[in-house]
């Protein structure tokens, strides 16, 4: 972008996680995935920033917006970009996580993203390799860039988030999205509450500084942002909530519920939607209120903003900075 | 309001919620207790009500009886909600907890409204379905709760079974707990309890057959009040019969937990050597357990360690019954004998009258958050009539459930119900059953 600042946004040379950001380095991504936002809606989508540059994509676990996200981020800053999918790898022959980083070192890729099924595998990564690591979600733990893109969905609809009830909803206890938007949004001056069945609960909860409901109803109540958690397949069936009609009954998000949050309330969901299990379609498809699509163009610009920081201390010999 | 009026005249009012123990008269008015006192009607009696004059016996509220088996649906031949409500009727009851365990087991909403309307349309005592804890009480994955909540399911349990995994037991607790649902266990360890038939000790070893030791029931104590303690749901133990597994439920209830517990009347009144020569009247589970235990059970009444006094009746065919006792079924029936054997604890000098009653009345309705188990103004006009002093031999002939497995065949107590209204509506009355 001409006249662009290109001096260091963040302090390390990986993403792993919201916890380890300050509010200025979160701020200054949200700046600049604003930027990106316009670049994306232009014309001309490229920019050469990351020319020369790899990024490899490596998805342990199935996703189609992620992945893609990261990679049409990629190749708009000008990075070749490498999908690795866990199928043709040799993970599914038995490689171990530090034999398939060892692997990928040799190849000299200068951003990794990674998603991985356990708690701590971005991490992991990150000191086996010396490319950038950027976590696109480890297990129940984080998903930083999912609660930057919310971060940017909400400020540009509310201007900021001082103040702001944020509801999030669900099955907070596998959810590393929850995770992830729990210390972001905290962090910046949200009021964050969470609403779901004991059985969805994470343990010792209220020390992560939010206000815990398991009637959903009373967390919607004057909620500015209602935030619908995905509920796994694997979890419907009787071992964590006695089934989905159930489920949607008392913690799936519908008009009638929706009429308890603030006037105008804003309803995200990080896809994929289980229609009414979470999430009625129509309150889903209701461009008045749902963002959810919105979500998915700020994915992509903040993932270019992300790959633009963590470039920024790559040192131009084409090796990492040390 | 120029609804139906009764009187209730020359009664001994007792009522535990209101520490009531005292001559007086009590109004009934639409089936809800409009009045009652001492010095009621002193001015003279209401002209438009009808009469009943209670000659001195005791007028308390209607049994609350927690723990009731039915064959319905599934089972018919063994008892109808109908012929349960008639033995209910006739020993004092005016609410049975009916649970689960029936054919189709209750553990769907359609299920529990089934309950409702085929108890409205056919039973004349009230009746309140607990639902399966766990789908097809199999122990492995939570029922509905909150829609079962809705569809009037008043607590949880999958009835005389345990559930043995510790993590599906923490978890229906923690959904339960979101919801403010009461679980109501049962504490037998399925596989230290696997084929047995008695209490293990001297008299299981000489008559020879396979027992389980009380430990089986203590473990499970024990297991769930340390998940109650990490989920904080409500809980109830169906029945306790060892001074063990009371003792837990004491500390629990000195730590604060939301814990009570039961006792089945016959744990109170029998003991082990009742098994006697292989008599399979006296199979019921928990099994019956050594006099030291017994007497441990009377105390937790005494000391309102137990909260609640149960029938558990559980009626159960000849055929089935008619067996070697290995093989025979389990359980006896109860809510005609429950006054009367409850009693013996009040005759025994260990409780007073008010105090016993409260396990029967006060206790279970605060439990099950009913509005019933009391006398007080606007409470249903659910009341029994009875003559705590008088003796009588139970004899299984004049039982009015479908099934006879009575296990005080021959037995002498005193005291048992004479007439029962439930919403003011007289239900049984003595006088007029011994001519039918």
């Amino acid at each position: 972008m001409p006249g662009r600042d290109d001096s260091p946004i963040l302090k390390t040379s990986h993403l792993l996680g919201i916890e380890g950001i300050s509010v200025g380095e979160i701020t200054a991504l949200l700046d600049l995935g604003d930027d990106y936002v316009a670049l994306s809606r232009s014309a001309e989508k490229k920019l050469g920033l990351l020319k020369g540059r790899t990024l490899i994509n490596l998805f342990f676990e199935a996703s189609t917006r992620t992945q893609s996200s990261f990679e049409l981020a990629g190749k708009r800053l000008g990075a070749d970009v490498l999908n690795m999918s866990v199928k043709t790898s040799s993970v599914s022959k038995g490689e171990t996580l530090i034999d398939t980083a060892t692997t990928l070192n040799a190849m000299r890729p200068d951003i990794l993203v990674v998603r991985h099924q356990d708690s701590g595998a971005a991490e992991l990564l990150s000191r086996k390799l010396d490319c950038c690591v950027v976590n696109a979600g480890d297990g129940s733990h984080e998903h930083p860039t999912q609660a930057l893109l919310d971060a940017l969905t909400i400020r540009r609809r509310r201007g900021g988030f001082e103040g702001l009830i944020v509801t999030i909803c669900g099955d907070v206890l596998h959810s590393r999205v929850a995770r992830s938007n729990i210390v972001l949004l905290s962090k910046m001056g949200a009021r964050v509450r969470i609403a779901a069945p004991r059985t969805l609960l994470p343990a010792d909860a209220d020390r992560l500084g939010v206000e815990i409901f398991t009637d959903m109803r009373e967390a919607l109540a004057g909620a500015d942002i209602v935030m619908m958690l995905r509920l796994q397949h694997e979890r419907m069936g009787g071992a964590f909530v006695p089934s989905t009609r159930e489920y949607f009954r008392f913690y799936g998000l519908d008009r009638e519920k929706l009429r308890l949050a603030k006037p105008g309330a804003l309803v995200m969901h990080p896809g994929p939607m289980n229609r009414g299990v979470e999430i009625d379609s129509t309150v889903a498809d209701d461009i008045e209120v749902s963002v959810i699509q919105e979500q998915v163009e700020m994915g992509v610009a903040i993932r270019m903003a992300v790959l633009d920081a963590l470039s920024r201390g790559l040192a131009a010999s084409g090796r990492n900075a040390p | 309001m120029t609804g139906k009026r009764t009187a209730f005249i020359n009664a001994h009012l007792a009522d535990p919620e209101l520490r009531l123990d005292a001559p007086g008269a009590l109004l009934v008015e639409d089936g809800r207790i409009r009045d009652f006192g001492p010095r009621l009607f002193q001015d003279g009696r209401p002209a438009d009500a009808e009469i009943v004059d209670c000659r001195g016996l005791v007028l308390a509220p209607g049994l609350i009886d927690m723990r009731v088996f039915t064959g319905e649906p599934g089972s018919e031949h063994r008892e109808t909600l109908a012929s349960a409500s008639r033995a209910a009727a006739a020993g004092g009851v005016t609410t049975i907890v009916v649970m689960p365990n029936t054919d189709p087991i209750i553990d769907e909403p359609s299920l529990v409204d089934f309950i409702k309307r085929r108890a409205a349309a056919t039973a004349s005592v009230r009746v309140l379905p607990m639902a399966a804890l766990t789908r097809h009480l199999a122990g492995e994955t939570m029922t509905e709760i909150g829609l079962l909540m809705e569809a009037g399911a008043i607590a949880f349990t999958d009835g005389d079974r345990t559930i043995a995994n510790a993590r599906v037991m923490r978890r229906a607790l923690d959904y339960a707990s979101t919801f403010g649902a009461l679980v109501v266990g049962h504490a037998e360890d399925p596989d230290l309890s696997a084929g047995v038939a008695m209490n293990e000790g001297e008299f299981a070893t000489r008559l020879g057959i396979p027992a389980a030791p009380n430990v089986a029931e203590t473990i499970i104590v024990e297991r769930d009040i340390r998940l109650v303690e990490l989920t904080g749901a409500r809980y109830h133990l169906g029945q306790v019969s060892c001074r063990a597994s009371l003792d837990a439920v004491a500390d629990a209830k000195l730590r604060g937990l939301p814990i009570t517990c039961g006792v089945s009347a016959h744990h109170l009144a029998l003991n082990e050597l009742d098994v006697g020569s292989y008599y399979t009247f006296r199979k019921v589970k928990p099994p019956l357990r050594s006099e030291a235990d017994r007497a441990a059970m009377v105390e937790g009444v005494a000391s309102g360690t137990i909260d609640v006094i149960v029938s558990s009746h559980d009626p159960q065919a000849a055929d089935t019954k008619r067996q070697t006792f290995a093989q025979a079924a389990f359980g006896a029936v109860g809510l005609e004998t429950l006054l009367p054997v409850a009693l013996t604890v009040h005759h025994d000098g260990r409780a007073t009258l008010l105090h016993l009653l409260a396990t029967m009345t006060t206790a279970p309705a605060r439990i099950l958050g009913l509005d019933a188990g009391t006398l007080a103004k606007g409470a249903p006009a659910d009341l029994v009539l009875f003559d705590p002093g008088l003796p009588f031999v139970v004899e299984a002939d004049d039982l009015h459930s479908r099934a006879r497995n009575t296990p005080f065949e021959g037995r002498k107590f005193q005291g048992r119900a004479q007439m029962t209204f439930v919403g003011g509506v007289c239900v049984f009355d003595r006088a007029k059953d011994a001519e039918s």
